[in-house]
């Protein structure tokens, strides 16, 4: 009897273990191709045009040919698109995270006269597609005069307000506990003083989770930068600028690869070190 | 509410509403009043530069409705959408099975790489990908040398195979998005329901068919609304990849309206027809929107557990 257990079990471990392994070979076989895109992306950058076209399947170039990036950097102006795409994206992260931040701690905590209403708009607000604000808000930002220039897109980004940070911090604001509200009034603390220097500090998962996510947004904008900018090379933030750069060098491949590793490789670096805000913050997201 | 408001609440609603005025603010003018100027541009025929501004009543409307091109980009946004959206959440709920057990650190290593396109620019990608599958890129090179295909076969570039190409596109970059919300919904299941199912002796295809599955349909259904709304924003990806090329066999209503909008190819910009077509998509979307969400809600109500 006891025999008969022990095969079992050591059959029943080994097959376990053959299926660990190959869930893991699977696993790492769709990795990698998920990721060649951006592997591509960077080996060629560092080759030739020759070299991509003689050699379609290899990712280690040659000789390692700085050149483009060069190029990109200093000829086709992406030093100039970097700055203008942090320029945008800080200020555009830091508005919105005020924003959200007040409407999600007032809709979240208290309760007033006109709160059903508001709480509906914003629920249909999501339901908005595409189409409706673009051509309104193009209008909108050329009659404020901030047509080609940074401030236009900042403001026309952060006027696509994501709802979705509100009801993050309406949730996690309401969470907080009563008492460490009348606590704090008892103290003699006004409104805005116990939202400073206690709601605030407490929310800080929250507030990691909406920076980075309003960050990646923002980075990889393009239709707004593109509609508002579309004159003025010297405003392009690095998605347009390679997009038009594309229209200009079209056949240059290792110019538009090196230029799009200098888009890209920032936000994948911010991501892989904060991923775990980023998930975080998606998964609060869909549950609320 | 019987009486005076007393004086402490009527302070605090006045701070609840200061918070709340930017919020509000930015709201009403950048998605509150777009609608109602949509609808006004609408009726116009304007070029948005000059003082070309002539009332036109329904014409745009008519004009819209009467263009096979409009109707083909619909038709490309929906088909789309019927091929994207099962394939993420299938896909994406595949994921996050396979990673919700086993070793932990592992698993995240793999969760990064599998969302890291996600987090990427779009329009980007589309550039870096169109070379990708160009007749004379990687792709092509490989599979034709595997047999699959033709050599020299431009994916996008032919008219049968680009709008398959862009969904498969689409699915690799967001699926990690769907795969992030099945894993949030599988680990709110409790582990005591797996624990008695496998003390009663139950399999794992039963212990999901029986556990999983119910548990999940209501985060199901938010996931499903939400694809479908990310679906029909198709812009970045496709403008880069195709600019709904071939032949326009690719082309979605954002393309579709930008085009009118800003861009010099149609000769000169003509606002308010691009307005009409915002129009005519938008309530098309809200009334599929409405009847999904219906839907959705029935399935939660019915499931909620």
């Amino acid at each position: 009897m006891r025999l008969d257990l022990n095969r079992t079990n050591t059959l029943a471990r080994r097959r376990r273990c053959l299926i660990g392994v190959i869930k893991y070979a699977v696993l790492t076989a769709v990795a990698l191709i998920w990721v060649y895109p951006f592997v591509w992306m960077v080996s060629a950058s560092l080759k030739t045009n020759n070299e991509i076209f003689a050699d379609k399947l290899s990712l280690i170039p040659q000789a390692v040919q700085w050149d483009n990036y060069v190029r990109a950097w200093k000829n086709a102006n992406f030093s100039q698109y970097f700055v203008n795409t942090i320029h945008i994206t800080f200020f555009t992260v830091v508005i919105v995270l005020i924003v959200t931040m007040m409407m999600g701690y007032a809709l979240g905590r208290f309760r007033f006269p006109g709160k059903r209403a508001v709480m509906g708009v914003i629920a249909a607000s999501m339901f908005i597609p595409m189409g409706f604000n673009l051509i309104p808000v193009f209008r909108l930002i050329k009659n404020m005069g901030l047509m080609n220039s940074r401030w236009g897109v900042i403001l026309a980004q952060v006027g696509s307000l994501n709802v979705v940070f509100v009801m993050m911090f309406a949730s996690s604001f309401a969470q907080i506990p009563r008492e460490l509200h009348e606590a704090a009034l008892i103290d003699g603390c006004g409104f805005l003083r116990i939202f400073l220097q206690i709601m605030v500090p407490l929310s800080k998962p929250i507030i990691g989770s909406v920076v980075i996510m309003q960050t990646i947004w923002s980075w990889s904008e393009f239709l707004l930068p593109l509609v508002l900018t579309l004159n003025s090379a010297s405003l392009r933030t690095l998605a347009v600028g390679l997009y038009s750069l594309k229209g200009e060098i079209m056949l240059d491949w290792t110019g538009l690869a090196a230029g799009a590793a200098i888009a890209l490789l920032p936000i994948i670096v911010v991501f892989v070190f904060l991923q775990k805000y980023f998930v975080d913050g998606i998964s609060g997201a869909v549950k609320g | 509410m019987t009486g005076k408001i007393p004086k402490r609440h009527r302070r605090e609603a006045a701070w609840c509403y200061a918070f709340m005025l930017p919020a509000i603010v930015l709201f009403l003018l950048f998605q509150g009043w777009p609608i109602v100027a949509s609808a006004y541009y609408s009726l116009f025929d304007w070029s948005g530069i000059g003082e070309n501004f002539k009332y036109v009543g329904l014409e745009n409307y008519l004009g819209v409705l009467k263009d096979s091109y409009f109707w083909s980009a619909l038709k490309n946004n929906y088909y789309f959408t019927v091929c994207v959206v099962p394939l993420q959440m299938i896909i994406g709920l595949i994921f996050a099975v396979v990673l919700n057990e086993g070793n932990d650190r592992l698993c995240n290593a793999y969760r990064t790489v599998y969302f890291l396109p996600v987090v990427t620019t779009a329009a980007v990608i589309g550039i870096i990908l169109s070379f990708l599958f160009s007749f004379d890129g990687p792709v092509t090179y490989l599979l034709s040398s595997l047999g699959l295909c033709d050599p020299g076969h431009g994916w996008l570039a032919d008219a049968s195979t680009a709008m398959n190409t862009v969904v498969v596109i689409y699915v690799w970059k967001n699926v990690g998005v769907s795969m992030v919300y099945w894993l949030a919904g599988l680990q709110s299941i409790s582990r005591d329901l797996y624990e008695a199912a496998k003390i009663d002796g139950c399999g794992s295809f039963k212990r999901f068919r029986y556990i999983t599955a119910p548990l999940l349909l209501p985060i199901g259904a938010v996931i499903f609304l939400l694809n479908i709304i990310s679906s029909l924003k198709l812009f970045d990806l496709v403008k880069t990849l195709t600019d709904g090329g071939p032949f326009f066999k690719t082309d979605v209503i954002a393309l579709y309206i930008y085009r009118y909008a800003f861009s010099s190819t149609m000769g000169v910009p003509r606002l308010g027809y691009a307005s009409s077509a915002a129009m005519v998509f938008g309530a098309i979307t809200i009334v599929i929107a409405l009847i999904v969400s219906g839907a959705a809600g029935a399935v939660k109500k019915l499931t909620q557990v």
